[in-house]
């Protein structure tokens, strides 16, 4: 069974409908790149599976139970499906090291101690275990959205959500940041990535969904959609992003 | 006699009210800030209780129904001035059941100062970033413990200088409350300057320790904004295979694990 299935979502803000009728279904392992032009709707899609915004109509399902139906509470659904930003969003009173420990100590009930070793094991991953005593405000972005995925890892979630997490970051700073999600990749890590890194979701992901103005236009393998595109569209986008 | 005679006359003969009106004072201004800024958290962290249709239907109707009582606390002891709140309140209610003036001012200087610190912690709440929260909703935070551990000490960090205002205000405000027989430092210093008819003196010392008073508040606070701010460096610590060659940036307590 997947883990995530999203089920004719849509989502209206005031009276623009900014998805039609999403459905997809993720399973466990699966690196699923999201892709699509500037206002196509691939934030929203993401927010609304962390349930930051709540779809208009049509459910999303955790391992096949709606999180809509009060089965499971949404902060614990929150915990298994985190949610890594562009913007990083670390806590900026916190030190790296509380940033990593507070979900676990607040959300999963890990003591102190425990949490904090959790932590450095997490942050070591990223590379950022010599930091824990640095504040947000003292890194660079890349180290920052390093800190933000151990953030996530911190939770053990069974699905991490990236929205562009190198959008934000000068250009020799990107790499660092998405060597580290490969490194996820390949521990069969679920991950739902919106990316314009088009190189990542060519070579890391296992399927690519191309959205477009609302609707989920294409999804299919990298394979096909980099080499041999099934929709004129996603032809269009892709010689327009890769020339 | 001249003017600065006066003065030393004054101080050396009265120094006693002097000192025990800017004892009233203080107590007031001091208790009145921490206790209105208190009051005010409190009220800016149920007003800003989200409400939207996602919250169950009860629990909106009761933050819904506070909210309103609270924005007519706001407004009604921000729209009238403290010297008639203090008339009102310490002699129909608080003079009557014998509760003492002191005290009686402190109450109602703390429901005072509430009602602007309220507007102050709401503004600050509402400025911290967005992304804040967002980050703290991604990974199951509740909304009461993102605002505890990680909204509220930013807000209140920024509103340090507001609450700094405040406090100064407070100072100077809680002269009005001689009204209701509180010998501060105003009421005090007109007592010195009457025996012997010389008001400006003993009003030029009154503001001078006012001063006094005001600008150690002031300089303190910095100080104190100084802490929450934390030092401008941190330890980078060698990784776990490397632990001894941690490597020192500045500064001393270095908490490495
Ligand atoms: N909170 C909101 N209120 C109203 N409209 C919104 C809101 N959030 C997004 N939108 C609208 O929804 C549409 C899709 O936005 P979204 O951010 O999901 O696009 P996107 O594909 O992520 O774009 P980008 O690549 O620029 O990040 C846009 O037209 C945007 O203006
Ligand atoms: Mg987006």
């Amino acid at each position: 069974m997947s883990v995530i299935e999203v089920s004719h979502l849509r989502k209206v803000f005031g009276d623009n409908e900014v998805l039609h009728d999403i459905s997809f279904s993720v399973n466990e392992g699966d690196v699923i790149s999201i892709i699509g032009s500037s206002g196509s709707g691939k934030s929203t899609m993401l927010r609304c599976i962390n349930y930051l915004e709540k779809p208009t109509s049509g459910q999303i399902l955790f391992h096949g139970r709606d999180i809509a139906s009060g089965d499971i509470r949404i902060p614990d659904y929150r915990a298994k499906v985190t949610m890594v930003f562009q913007s990083f969003n670390l806590f900026n009173n916190l030190t790296v090291l509380d940033n990593c420990t507070l979900g676990m100590r607040k959300v999963l009930g890990i003591s102190r101690h425990q949490a904090e070793e959790a932590a450095v094991s997490h942050l070591a991953t990223v590379g950022m275990d010599a930091y824990i005593k640095a504040k947000p405000r003292q890194l660079s972005g890349g180290q920052k959205q390093r800190v933000a995925i151990a953030r996530a890892l911190c939770m053990k979630p069974e699905v991490i959500l990236f929205d562009e997490p190198t959008s934000a970051l000068d250009p020799e700073m990107v790499g660092e940041v998405l060597n580290v999600m490969k490194l996820l990749a390949s521990g069969g890590l679920t991950m739902i990535v919106v990316t314009h890194e088009m190189a990542f979701a060519r070579d890391v992901s296992k399927r690519v969904i191309f959205m477009d103005k609302g609707v989920i236009e294409e999804d299919n393998t990298p394979d096909v959609i980099f080499n041999n595109p099934e929709k004129q569209r996603t032809r269009e986008f892709l010689s327009r992003v890769l020339e | 006699m001249g003017f600065f005679d006066w003065i030393i006359k004054l101080l050396s003969e009265y120094w006693m009210l002097f000192l025990e009106g800017s004892g009233y004072t203080l107590a007031m201004a001091i208790s009145g800030t921490i206790i209105g800024f208190l009051i005010g958290l409190i009220v800016a962290i149920i007003k800003t209780t989200p409400t939207d249709p996602s919250v169950n239907p009860i629990k909106r109707a009761v933050v819904r129904f506070v909210g309103w009582i609270l924005t007519v606390y706001v407004e009604v002891i921000r729209g009238t001035p403290m010297m008639v709140q203090a008339l009102i309140i310490h002699y129909s209610l608080f003079a009557r059941i014998g509760i003492h003036p002191l005290l009686s001012a402190i109450i109602i200087i703390s429901v005072n100062t509430g009602a602007y610190m309220a507007e102050i912690v709401r503004g600050g709440i509402i400025s911290v970033d967005k992304g804040q929260f967002e980050g703290a909703e991604a990974i199951g935070l509740r909304h009461f413990q993102t605002m505890f551990s990680v909204v509220l000490p930013q807000a209140v960090r920024n509103i340090m200088p507001s609450i700094g205002n405040e406090f100064v205000v407070n100072i100077k405000d809680s002269s009005v409350l001689s009204v209701i027989s509180i010998t501060e430092l105003m009421f005090m210093s007109k007592s010195a300057g009457g025996t012997y008819v010389q008001f400006v003196p003993a009003y030029v010392i009154c503001a001078a320790i006012y001063f006094i008073m005001t600008f150690t508040v002031t300089r303190l606070l910095r100080l104190v904004e100084k802490r929450m701010d934390g030092s401008d460096s941190y330890v980078i610590c060698g990784s776990q295979s490397d632990y001894h060659s941690m490597i020192k940036v500045k500064g001393g307590d270095d908490g490495c694990r």
